[in-house]
């Protein structure tokens, strides 16, 4: 096996069609004579629909039909992109009676174009009974309002769940006794961090079309990064067999987990179950913005106790995670922002993590990159940087005395052992490239501007541990090229070509060679989809095995036609050959296995990890602030990344400075407000502001490689770990230009302003 | 309405309804490379030129362009190429979403600024917004780029 | 996006003054705006046939047609010389180039909209906007107007001598300000300035008194408070006073 192409820069290979403007998006592609698919939405955050009357809207030309909660197929389930039995509980309809949010669906208008559409839309005549709305979720669990009241509501998996108390999820994990080891400390930083709902905010909404075939198959052609948990889903969303449904995922406008839960793939597919016809929706960036999957609120209360000399103890995490008005990925992203944010710190006496997980009247959360990790390094990160400035101690040296380090035992983390951990590396690396000891903690520039610098670090998983599974398909072609079949789902990240990259080497062909084609839950490999980090880790682990399963069939055939033994002969990519005897060319091989022959050339094989190895990263980040207006700047952001081998370090590259950024605009403004009727005010780019390029500063990123011996080549995950250090970092730098610690996000100038002039 | 324009190269005589946006009468003409990413005119991914000009197709009537010369990425693909092949070698194309209007407003860029510094790139380009990349391959695929073309290797 | 039944290319300001005293009839600026509504029109009337997309500068003045777009102002050399950049200031920080290229002076300044930085900056020099049936209207009074059927043909901006400097706080760099400041120093020494996105009408004021902010209205909302915009607004003005100095 040649080391040709991984680890190394080589450029997607969908990247001509797609700098070149290529038609190869799902709205390109659908077909033309498609219904138009709309949404009315709820203008109330809680209620009862007590009449709605769409014979006035039905008589408008052009319109096809409207379908309301009498016309709902099946019963309750979940769009949670997740593996059977889901963790998110079975708690929606397509459209119920029940309205749980401003936003929520009431009825669905399918016709032949969009003016008749939203012509209609307006003469539906709807009567709701208004019920007071939960809108704090503070005061969510056990509130005598329900927001999930309904006998036929169902959890399927022991995740603490109780819709009589608004309850989601509900847990606590301990190591020791915490408050013992916390009373017995010199030091003890406590905090409450409120990290907001953030929107994803890919660059394509949510959008699918759907349509019957040949078969009397309903198709569903869809930008999703779950396709195969989009099959389940509408089976139960709809109440036909698994059998009768096909997904296909084309190219994706970027998802960041917001398409891991089934935001629209049920309008148009039941308009197409009702109707026979092709329907398709495309989410306006309104809807993307008031009725999706953004991120959870969270309030995270720490503690974090130390001896005086700053080893650090015990860690107590307690987390409310605020669901909105449903439970899509509620009970699984909480459990990161403990478990993946106390396991930073090595060597803890004792440690405890527990959390809720609760219905309110808003949007439903989802998985939203970081997936409550995210939320969980920001608080923990912020107090192990207050209590370095309790100690007096510089806060990169605290980390060195108690982060953790290869080799490790991390209880937090399910007991895994850091088999792969280079973050001391990488601290090391960061705090060298920003010049942290020159910078820190500020410099007085004049005029009222400092310039500070702060410091985060960050761990992620790379699947979910006994859980996710990733299979691929090789098969050698005339003239031996190969096809690469893959469940997973690039959503732009570059995964299809990473797999490539993998097989090319495990074949050693050139990339040119491996064909990938991808989703068609028809014909590709079962894989549980694109979300978790997995992708690179336990997809790509099963393309390691695929390809070596492959090699031996290919030296099979070759053996045979050679008339010598297998076991005598070896394969270089391009022959089998018995060394210094006679020799067979992949080619011949692989036209001669299209006549007469019975072993096929063609290998499945698939993975699953018992484990979730960690990257590591530390981000630090220099800023100047405005003493007088509070108005800050990033100047320089500095992340030194370990995702163990680095497959393509163009495309890891580039996922980091993308979750950066990503990460910057949570620190900064990303916010999603409602006002006290519970209506999204940040319901467009106009009013929810994602940073533009006048707004990152310098990005400068560098890799530090641990060797993970449980990942094909050596590799961890990259995807989501980048969104998780600036959050504290800024958090950190704010606080040593000002002397004050922000705790709820985004930090706006006028919070700085009012925390230095001494306003509320 | 009755219109006539360039779109592309080609002269087109067409019926549009006066209210439909030039992004939506581009799209159903099969110039499928104008994308539209949000409703508000901040995302820039329905960028065209109009007579050479950079602008939100998704903002302008179709009707107005009447008597005008539209390009889309289809229109131009050479040079959708030739930059595009920096931007790939970064593997800042990421989802390609936000590709062609950023393209697009690159083309313009590089015929309106002379040499432009990193401040004056970022300023021309702010209103194009993307997601995956956090704009820092984008600016190293453009610097690339610039350097290439003066030293005259493109 | 709004909609509407019929499109007519003005042949005349006349003909489209006419069409416009029609209430559910509407002119056609850079549609920016417009496209935010949901609103259905009778009538949509372009102006783009009447030439009114240049900007000529003589001796005494320059006179923009309400065509000309925020693109066209932030280029103009003329314009930024005699101002000290200010225009470009004012608008470069407006979504992007290419909004820029489409949304024009007479549809910023006939919505007198509440963040808008157009309206704040022309406000502090010596300006006037010449309307079909009103005539030629100094720019002050006009913003104070209420809204009605006239049509805006050009802003003329006299060269006065005056010097003037454009300060705007902003929470993302290409977001509507959370306050604007015009600051403008008159060859007789005095000085004045408009606030503008406080958020509302942008007023011109006096500011040789140290409270001269109390005489103002803030308002609050999810881009800041009134408090902070009104201390935002004291520190732009010193902030342009520093620049001009």
């Amino acid at each position: 096996m040649k080391n040709q192409f991984v680890n190394k820069p080589v450029r997607k290979k969908d990247a001509m069609a797609l700098v070149t403007g290529k038609p190869v998006y799902t709205d390109d592609i659908a077909p033309k004579d498609c219904l138009i698919c709309k949404v009315l939405r709820s203008p109330i955050a809680h209620g009862i629909i007590e009449e709605i009357n769409t014979a006035i809207a039905e008589k408008v030309p052009g319109v096809e039909c409207i379908l309301t909660y009498e016309d709902n197929p099946g019963g309750r389930f979940t769009m949670a992109g997740q593996t059977y039995p889901e963790p998110s509980p079975y708690d929606r309809l397509i459209l119920d009676k029940r309205v749980r949010y401003v936003g929520d669906a009431v009825a669905i208008v399918a016709g032949d174009d969009e003016k008749a559409v939203d012509k209609a839309l307006k003469l539906i005549k709807v009567k709701y009974r208004e019920i007071p709305a939960i809108l704090d979720f503070r005061t969510a669990k056990d509130n005598e309002i329900l927001v999930h009241p309904e006998e036929d509501w169902k959890s399927l998996c022991p995740v603490g769940a109780d819709n009589k108390r608004n309850l989601c999820a509900s847990a606590s994990d301990a190591l020791g006794n915490v408050d013992e080891i916390l009373a017995d400390c010199d030091f003890v930083v406590e905090g409450v961090y409120h990290t907001k709902a953030n929107q994803q905010a890919m660059m394509e909404t949510f959008r699918t079309y759907s349509y019957m075939d040949t078969f009397g198959r309903l198709n569903v052609v869809s930008s999703t990064q779950v396709p195969f948990h989009v099959r389940r889903i509408l089976s139960n969303a709809l109440g036909i067999p698994k059998s009768q449904i096909r997904v296909v995922k084309p190219r994706i406008g970027g998802g960041f987990g917001a398409k891991q839960t089934v935001v629209t793939e049920v309008y148009p597919a039941l308009v197409t179950m009702k109707t026979g016809k092709p329907a398709k929706i495309i989410y306006t960036r309104e809807e993307s913005q008031i009725a999706s999957s953004p991120r959870h609120e969270m309030e995270v209360t720490v503690k974090v106790g130390a001896n005086k000399d700053g080893k650090i103890r015990a860690i107590s995490v307690y987390t409310l995670s605020n669901t909105g008005a449903f439970g899509e990925h509620g009970p699984t992203t909480v459990g990161l922002s403990g478990h993946k944010s106390i396991p930073l710190y090595s060597g803890l006496e004792a440690y405890r993590f527990s959390y809720d997980v609760v219905y309110s009247n808003v949007c439903s959360a989802g998985a939203y990159r970081g997936y409550g990790a995210t939320q969980g390094i920001f608080a923990v990160e912020s107090a192990v940087n207050e209590l370095a400035a309790k100690l007096h101690m510089d806060p990169v040296k605290l980390r060195e005395m108690n982060m953790v380090r290869e080799g490790m035992i991390m209880p937090a983390y399910y007991g895994e052992t850091a088999n792969s951990c280079a973050l001391d590396r990488c601290l090391s690396r960061a705090k060298e490239m920003i010049k942290w000891d020159e910078k820190y903690p500020c410099k007085d520039m004049g005029n009222g501007k400092v310039r500070s610098v702060g410091v985060a670090m960050a761990m992620q998983g790379s699947g979910i541990s006994s859980c996710d599974v990733g299979s691929v398909t090789l098969k050698v072609n005339d003239d031996g090229f190969y096809s690469l079949m893959v469940g997973c789902t690039d959503m732009g990240t570059g995964c299809d070509t990473i797999l490539a990259q993998m097989a090319a080497d495990c074949l050693d062909c050139d990339l040119d060679k491996i064909v990938v084609s991808g989703v068609d839950t028809d014909v590709s490999p079962y894989d549980c989809g694109s979300y978790a980090s997995s992708t690179t880790y336990v997809t790509g682990m099963a393309v390691v095995k695929t390809a070596e399963k492959l090699r031996e069939k290919i030296c099979e055939n070759g053996a045979a036609l050679l008339q010598v033994e297998k076991e005598e002969v070896e394969f270089d990519g391009n022959r089998v050959f018995v060394p210094g005897g006679p020799e067979i060319s992949l080619k011949d091989i692989a036209n001669q296995a299209m006549c007469n022959n019975t072993n096929a050339l063609e290998v499945t094989e698939q993975h699953s990890s018992p484990v979730s190895p960690p990257p590591f990263m530390v981000g630090m980040v220099e800023i100047e602030l405005d003493k007088i207006t509070g108005q800050y700047e990033i100047l320089d952001y500095v992340a030194v990344v370990d995702c163990g081998t680095v497959i393509n370090p163009n495309l890891a590259r580039v996922q980091t400075e993308g979750g950066l950024v990503q990460g910057i605009g949570m620190a900064m403004y990303e916010d999603v407000i409602y006002n006290e009727k519970g209506k999204n005010y940040s319901s467009s780019f106009m009013q929810y502001k994602i940073p533009t390029r006048l707004d990152m500063g310098t990005l400068r990123v560098e890799f530090e490689s641990s060797y993970e011996p449980t990942g094909p080549f050596g590799a961890k995950s990259i995807g989501e770990i980048v969104i998780n250090t600036p959050n504290p970092a800024i958090a950190h730098a704010v606080f040593n230009a000002t002397g004050l610690w922000f705790k709820e996000l985004p930090i706006t100038p006028e919070k700085v302003w009012r925390g230095l002039h001494g306003k509320n | 309405m009755k219109i006539k324009f360039r779109l592309n190269g080609k002269m087109v005589t067409d019926e549009v309804v006066a209210d439909t946006p030039l992004l939506e009468y581009l799209r159903s003409k099969g110039c499928y490379s104008v994308k539209r990413g949000c409703e508000t005119s901040n995302c820039g991914l329905c960028t065209v030129l109009m007579d050479g000009k950079p602008v939100l197709s998704c903002t302008t009537l179709a009707v107005r362009a009447d008597g005008k010369e539209i390009l889309t990425l289809e229109g131009l693909q050479k040079e959708a190429e030739e930059f595009g092949g920096f931007l790939a070698d970064q593997g800042a194309d990421q989802c390609g979403f936000c590709n062609p209007g950023f393209i697009m407003n690159v083309i313009a860029m590089t015929k309106e600024l002379e040499d432009p510094t990193e401040e004056e790139i970022k300023e021309y380009l702010a209103g194009n917004l993307c997601r995956c990349t956090g704009y820092q391959g984008h600016l190293r695929a453009i610097q690339a780029y610039l350097e290439a073309k003066q030293g005259g290797i493109l | 996006m709004f909609s509407f039944q019929q499109y007519v290319l003005a042949e005349s300001l006349e003909q489209a003054y006419e069409l416009n005293q029609k209430k559910n009839n509407v002119i056609l600026g850079g549609t920016g705006w417009l496209k935010l509504g949901k609103k259905s029109y009778g009538t949509a009337i372009d102006l783009s046939g009447l030439g009114l997309d240049q900007i000529i500068e003589t001796e005494e003045e320059f006179s923009i047609g309400c065509m000309v777009t925020l693109r066209q102002i932030e280029l103009h050399k003329g314009l930024n010389d005699t101002f000290g950049n200010a225009c470009k200031e004012a608008v470069r920080h407006i979504v992007g180039v290419q909004f820029r290229n489409l949304v024009t002076v007479g549809g910023s300044l006939f919505g007198r909209f509440g963040f808008s930085d157009v309206l704040t900056c022309f406000l502090a020099m010596d300006s006037y906007v010449e309307l079909v049936g009103k005539g030629v209207v100094s720019l002050e009074e006009f913003a104070k107007m209420p809204y009605d059927r006239d049509v805006l043909v050009r802003l003329i901006v006299k060269k006065d001598g005056r010097k003037v400097s454009y300060q705007s706080f902003r929470n993302q760099s290409t977001d509507f300000p959370v306050i604007a400041v015009c600051a403008a120093e008159l060859q007789n020494g005095k000085k004045i300035a408009s606030v503008g996105a406080r958020p509302a009408r942008a007023v011109l004021c006096s500011v040789e008194n140290e409270d001269w902010t109390k005489e103002l209205t803030f308002g609050s909302n999810m881009r800041a408070s009134a408090e902070y915009r009104e201390f935002l607004a004291k520190i732009l003005l010193q902030k342009a006073w520093e620049e001009l100095a």
